[in-house]
């Protein structure tokens, strides 16, 4: 219903890579103080996104090897991903109005 | 959200929560605006030691989570959007936000500081590869890694400290040859086998590939170049104000902070400043939460005083 879905080392291709439409993954682990302060912020994105992108949440601490493939030393670190290829990639706890705006960009790459 | 409020809160940092808490027990009409989430940079500290009533501390996030409970309870309104200016109209101080205008008697400013940068070539290039405001987010991913800490306050020693539970060595960079953090946490820096020191240094570069890999460096006294290498580089050399947004319209120092009295009161009558925004703020969680509560008494105090005017 508009949350993020959990996904894992193991679900990451199926997931996020072969997804038919867009999805944002949210890179967080839970001794991550600005990731537990982004979620929320997620959601709300999750739910007006409904049905145009998936989201999706990965614990760096379960799936060290997806986030060091991408390169994550950073988190929160949100990134979008189309057709198996990341699009975007936003470092840092940000305001809604900011995230909104790169996600809209990475829409219409 | 309505338009017309008692009073607005701009920023729900501890300042900006406490003083919803006491407005909102006063009874007054309270919005608090925030542009991010509510708990500014306390949610991003580690371990919160020095805010008296937890005698063993309190994870930031916790302490944030907890003020925005009690903020609540006494019904502030929240608000999450960004303000990007205020002006008059006559008694009303308007607030301009991405969401539209919101009007009150009285205007709190406590929009607090963020971290500064050191405006150096690779800074923002390799911002979340390798360069990090936030050790607490970001230590995990530099295991048995040499980095390097910038700066030698509070926030410096205590993320440096904190680094130390992960990476290899800690190397604190500072441009002067005395540190500016307090005791307890210089005696736990120096005896912390992990940290090395690096006197009278800055750094003129952050170099890497794709990450980073190292450091120009310095020496502030001869000049001297040197290069130390680093996979992470955490910069804490102090705060830069938020207060753009009300450039012109208040008088402030020349590094942004607002100027006020001793009940928070900048020179426009029915605006307030209040926390790190302020000249001359002690900076600390617990004065912060002070100077919130101060700055609310002296709104209660205006708004009864323009209704005694109102009803002469």
């Amino acid at each position: 219903m508009g949350k993020p879905v959990e996904v894992s080392e193991i679900t990451f291709d199926d997931q996020v890579l072969k997804s038919g439409q867009p999805v944002l993954v949210d890179f967080w682990a839970p001794w991550c103080a600005p990731c537990r302060r982004l979620a929320p912020i997620v959601e709300e994105l999750a739910q007006e996104y409904e049905g145009r992108v998936t989201f999706t949440k990965l614990n760096t601490d379960e799936s060290p090897n997806v986030a060091a493939r991408y390169g994550i030393m950073s988190i929160p670190t949100i990134m979008v991903f189309k057709n198996g290829h990341p699009v975007k990639q936003v470092v840092g706890l940000r305001p809604k109005k900011d995230l909104k705006q790169q996600l809209d960009e990475a829409l219409v790459v | 959200m309505d338009k017309q409020y008692d009073v607005i809160i701009v920023g729900a940092g501890p300042t900006g929560m406490t003083a919803a808490i006491y407005t909102g027990r006063a009874r007054l009409k309270t919005l608090l605006i925030e542009r991010m989430t509510p708990g500014g940079q306390i949610a991003t500290t580690s371990t919160v030691e020095n805010y008296p009533g937890f005698t063993q501390g309190i994870e930031g996030p916790d302490l944030s989570e907890a003020m925005e409970t009690q903020t609540k309870r006494f019904g502030a309104e929240m608000l999450s959007s960004e303000v990007h200016g205020v002006s008059l109209d006559g008694l009303d101080r308007v607030v301009h936000t991405d969401d539209g205008d919101v009007t009150a008697r009285a205007l709190i400013v406590t929009s607090g500081a963020e971290h500064a940068r050191l405006g150096v070539p690779g800074e923002l290039e390799y911002m979340g590869k390798g360069v990090s405001n936030c050790a607490v987010c970001d230590a995990a991913f530099f295991v048995d890694s040499p980095v390097a800490v910038v700066g030698g306050g509070d926030a410096a020693l205590d993320e440096g400290l904190f680094l130390t539970r992960y990476a290899s060595k800690v190397t604190l960079i500072h441009r002067r040859d005395q540190l500016r953090a307090g005791k307890i946490l210089q005696e736990r820096a120096f005896a912390e086998p992990k940290m090395e020191f690096q006197w009278d240094t800055v750094v003129e570069r952050i170099n890497g590939n794709g990450v980073v890999s190292s450091l120009s460096l310095k020496n502030a006294k001869t000049g001297a170049p040197s290069s130390l290498e680093v996979e992470g580089v955490f910069i804490y050399i102090g705060l830069t104000p938020n207060s753009n947004f009300l450039q012109g319209l208040l008088p402030m120092d020349n590094a942004g902070h607002i100027l006020v009295n001793a009940w928070m009161e900048t020179a426009v009558p029915g605006i307030f400043a209040a926390g790190d925004i302020r000249q001359q703020a002690a900076r600390q969680v617990v004065s912060a939460a002070g100077d919130g509560a101060t700055a609310a008494l002296a709104v209660r105090r205006y708004l009864q005083e323009l209704r005694a005017k109102a009803g002469e």
